[in-house]
C-alpha cells in the first residue's frame, strides 16, 4: 500500500514532527511536519505514488500554517507545516505541477512566500488590489472603499517568437453564453502550439467574505461557488463542518443527498454531451439532450422545489423531503430515462462525421493525466479510473455500488463516452436509493461545540474529486473555508490537451472539459 | 441516418403548448409583440457573464431548448456587442470585470438597454460588495431592467424581456 509505504518513509527520515494524527480531519491522517521537509515530503510521496489532490493556507497570529491534501487508493493524507510571516515555504510545483496555480493564489490572496516556484507570476490577482495588500489577512478589510479597477492589459504571457508565429487573445468576454476569461494562443496557420490561460476574472472573494459567517450562512455560499455544482459543494462543506461540530446526519437526509447530487450529474452531463454535439455541428444530439435536461430539471423542481436543487443541502441534512409518491415515479422516470438517452447515445455512436471529429480530437495521455493528478471525467477519460464514491465511500454511497466508467483514449469522444456511462451508472443508483429510502428524520440539530474545530469534506461532484476545508471558532462561526472545486486540476490540463489541435477545434476541447471559471476563480 | 430521422419524427415538438407551457406560450407571444413594434421583428441580446457562480447561465441557456425555442418569438443571442440591441448581465460584477462590463457596454449600440439577471446581477446577492466585488450591476452600468432569481427560470426571464419592452 502506497500510503504505509510513505508514512513509514516519513518515519524513517524524521519528518513527522508527532505522530500520525486520524482524529482532526479525518477521515484524512494528519501528517504534522517541519518546514525544511516540506519538499522531502512531498518527493517521498511522489515516490510512493500519491495523487496530490489540493494546497491551501491560512493565517496563524504569527505566520501561517500551511496544507497539502495527497492520497492514494481513496484514503487520504494531509500534510501540515507552519512558518513564519517572512519564512518561504518550498514550492511542491517542481514535484507536482498541479501545486502551480494552488501556490501562486495562496500568494496572491494571503501573501504566502513560495521558494524556487517555476511560475512566480500573480494568477488570482488581477489589479483590483495590490500586491502589497492581501485579502486573506485579517488585518485587510472587506468592504474597504475601492477605486474602479483598470483592465488587467499587462498580465505578462509567456511570448512566442519565430517567423510565422500569430497570438491570438480571446475573452474575457466571450462569444456565447459562457463565463468569462483569457486564452491566449499561439498558432502556425491553424495549429495551436500553445495555449496559456489566464483566469480569475469572476474573483468574488468567497474565501475572505465566508469568514464570521455561521453554518447556514458558509453552506449557502458553498452551493454558489459554482452554480452548476450547487449539490455537490454544498454536501462537500456539510461534510466538513458537519464532521468538525461532530453531527450525525440522519441516513434519510444522506440519501436525499446522494439522490440530489446524481441528478446534479445527470442534469449536467446531458446537457454537456449536448453542447459537445452541437459545437461540431450535430444539432440532433443537442435538441434531444436539451429536451431531456430540461425534463429533468423540470422533474427535480417538483421533487424538491428548486431546478437545480439550491439550498436544499444544509447543515446537518436537507431542507426538502421525498413524499412517497415522488419517490416511486422518480424511479420509473430514470429508469425510463436510461432507456432513452441510450437509444441517442447509439445514435451519437453511429455517426461517421461525429466519430470524425471527435476521436483523437484533444487528446490527453494517461501519463499526463496521472501528472497533473486530473479526476472526473477528464481523469477516467485517460486512465485515472478514481471516483471518491467508490474509493473513498462516504454514506450513503458506502453500501452502494458505484461503477465507474474509464477508457485510456483520453479524447474528446471518450470523455463525452464517460459522462454517457456515468448517466447510466447515475440513473440506477436514483432508482436503488429512490426505493429504499431510509424513514426518519432529515435534519440533525447544529450547535457549537465551545471550542475551536476543523474538518474536511470529499465529495465526488459531477466534475470529480471536491476537496473542502473548514475551520470554525468556538462559536462555530467560520474563520477558514477553501473549496477546492476539481476544475483546478483540469483548467491545466486542457491547455496540454489542445496542443497540435486546430484553433476550430477548441470550442468543443474546451466543452470537453468543462471547467468552471467560477469554482478556481473562487 | 434513417434512425435518427426515426427519433426526430417519434419526439414530435415538444415546444407545442403542453399543460405546464400553456402561460409560457402566452408569454412568448407578448414578448414577440413587442419585439415587432419596436425591433422589427428581432432582438438581439449579447449575454455578459460578470462574476456570476454560473447558475444564471444554466437558465439563459435553457432559453433555448425545444421547450423555451426562445427564437421563435424573434430572440436571439449574439457572438458580439457590436451586433446587440440588448445586453443580458449576470453576476455581481467582480472588480476583474469591472473594465471588461463597461468597454462591452460602451461597444454597443445604442439604445443599448441593459438586462439585470439573476439577484447578484439586481442586488449583489450572495456575494455583495467586497474587495472583489462592485456588487450589482447597476453599481458598474445603467439598468433598464432587474430580473430576480437565483437563478431566474426560463419564464421569469421571459417576464423579464416583457418588462422590457413594455418599458
Amino acid at each position: 500500500m502506497s500510503l504505509e509505504r510513505f508514512l513509514a518513509s516519513c518515519g524513517s527520515e524524521g519528518f513527522a514532527t508527532g505522530t500520525v494524527d486520524a482524529q482532526s480531519l479525518a477521515p484524512a491522517l494528519c501528517l504534522e511536519i517541519r518546514r525544511e521537509h516540506w519538499v522531502s515530503a512531498a518527493a517521498t510521496a511522489k515516490a510512493a505514488g500519491l495523487r496530490w489532490c489540493a494546497l491551501w493556507a491560512r493565517e496563524l497570529d504569527t505566520g501561517f500554517e500551511a496544507f497539502s491534501c495527497l492520497a492514494a487508493q481513496g484514503r487520504y493524507v494531509v500534510v501540515r507545516t507552519q512558518l513564519g510571516a517572512n519564512e518561504k515555504l518550498p514550492s511542491l510545483a517542481p514535484i507536482y505541477p498541479a501545486a502551480d496555480r494552488p501556490e501562486r493564489h495562496a500568494h496572491d490572496l494571503l501573501g504566502v512566500l513560495f521558494d524556487d516556484a517555476p511560475d512566480t507570476r500573480r494568477w488570482t490577482r488581477h489589479l483590483a488590489w495590490s500586491d502589497k495588500e492581501f485579502p486573506l489577512r485579517r488585518e485587510f478589510r472587506v468592504d474597504a472603499a475601492r477605486a474602479p479597477t483598470p483592465p488587467d492589459d499587462r498580465y505578462p504571457f509567456v511570448p512566442a517568437h519565430g517567423a510565422g508565429v500569430v497570438e491570438i487573445p480571446v475573452g474575457p468576454v466571450h462569444a456565447g453564453i459562457i463565463e468569462p476569461g483569457h486564452f491566449r494562443f499561439q498558432a502556425v496557420g491553424e495549429a495551436v502550439l500553445n495555449l496559456e490561460q489566464h483566469l480569475g476574472y469572476v474573483h468574488k472573494g468567497i474565501e475572505k467574505i465566508a469568514v464570521g459567517r455561521d453554518a447556514m450562512g458558509l453552506v449557502r455560499l458553498a452551493g454558489r461557488v459554482s452554480g452548476d455544482s450547487t449539490v455537490a459543494h454544498a454536501w462537500a462543506a456539510c461534510q466538513a463542518l458537519e464532521r468538525a461540530l461532530s453531527i450525525e446526519v440522519p441516513r434519510r437526509a444522506l440519501a436525499l443527498r446522494a439522490i440530489m447530487a446524481e441528478r446534479e450529474r445527470v442534469a449536467n452531463h446531458l446537457g454537456d454531451i449536448g453542447a459537445i454535439c452541437n459545437d461540431v455541428g450535430f444539432l440532433f444530439a443537442q435538441y434531444q439532450l436539451t429536451r431531456l435536461k430540461e425534463e429533468w430539471v423540470r422533474e427535480s423542481h417538483a421533487a424538491f422545489g428548486h431546478r437545480f436543487m439550491m439550498d436544499r443541502v444544509v447543515p446537518g441534512g436537507v431542507a426538502a423531503d421525498l413524499g412517497s409518491d415522488n419517490a416511486r415515479t422518480m424511479g420509473a422516470h430514470a429508469a425510463k430515462l436510461a432507456a432513452e438517452v441510450a437509444s441517442i447515445i447509439e445514435r451519437i455512436e453511429a455517426s461517421e462525421s461525429l466519430e470524425d471529429r471527435l476521436m483523437t480530437t484533444g487528446r490527453l495521455s494517461p501519463e499526463q493525466a496521472a501528472a497533473l493528478g486530473a479526476v472526473g471525467y477528464v481523469g477516467r477519460a485517460s486512465g485515472q479510473a478514481f471516483d471518491v464514491r467508490r474509493d473513498a465511500p462516504y454514506a450513503p454511497y458506502d453500501t452502494l455500488t458505484i461503477n465507474v466508467p474509464s477508457y485510456r483514449a483520453g479524447d474528446v469522444a471518450a470523455r463525452a463516452k464517460v459522462r454517457a456511462d456515468e448517466i447510466q451508472v447515475s440513473l440506477r443508483l436514483i432508482c436503488e436509493l429512490a426505493g429504499t429510502l431510509p424513514e426518519g428524520p432529515t435534519r440533525a440539530e447544529v450547535g457549537a461545540v465551545g471550542k475551536e474545530s476543523e474538518g474536511i469534506g470529499f465529495v465526488d461532484g459531477w466534475r470529480g474529486e471536491i476537496v473542502t476545508y473548514v475551520r470554525l471558532d468556538a462559536n462555530a462561526r467560520v474563520t477558514r473555508f477553501f473549496p477546492r472545486d476539481p476544475s483546478w486540476l483540469t483548467w491545466p490540463a486542457l491547455e496540454l490537451l489542445v496542443q497540435g489541435n486546430i484553433v476550430p477545434d477548441f470550442p468543443v476541447c474546451n466543452k470537453s472539459v468543462n471547467g468552471s471559471y467560477s469554482g478556481q476563480d473562487l | 441516418m434513417l434512425r435518427m430521422f426515426a427519433k426526430i419524427v417519434r419526439t414530435g415538438i415538444v415546444t407545442e403548448p403542453a399543460p405546464d407551457t400553456a402561460d409560457i406560450d402566452k408569454l412568448g407571444i407578448e414578448v414577440k409583440r413587442g419585439i415587432d413594434r419596436r425591433f422589427a421583428g428581432s432582438l438581439a441580446i449579447r449575454h455578459v457573464d460578470a462574476g456570476s457562480c454560473n447558475g444564471c447561465e444554466l437558465e439563459i441557456h435553457a432559453l433555448n431548448n425545444p421547450y423555451y425555442a426562445i427564437e421563435r418569438f424573434g430572440v436571439h443571442f449574439v457572438a458580439s456587442p457590436r451586433h446587440a440591441d440588448a445586453l443580458l448581465v449576470t453576476g455581481p460584477v467582480s472588480r476583474h470585470m469591472e473594465a471588461a462590463l463597461k468597454r462591452t457596454y460602451e461597444a454597443t449600440p445604442a439604445p443599448k438597454w441593459v438586462i439585470a439577471a439573476g439577484d447578484c446581477a439586481c442586488s449583489g446577492g450572495e456575494f455583495g460588495v467586497s474587495y472583489a466585488s462592485c456588487g450589482a450591476v447597476a453599481n458598474v452600468i445603467p439598468v433598464d431592467v432587474r430580473i430576480p432569481g437565483c437563478p431566474p427560470s426560463p419564464q421569469q426571464l421571459l417576464i423579464g424581456l416583457l418588462a422590457l419592452l413594455r418599458s
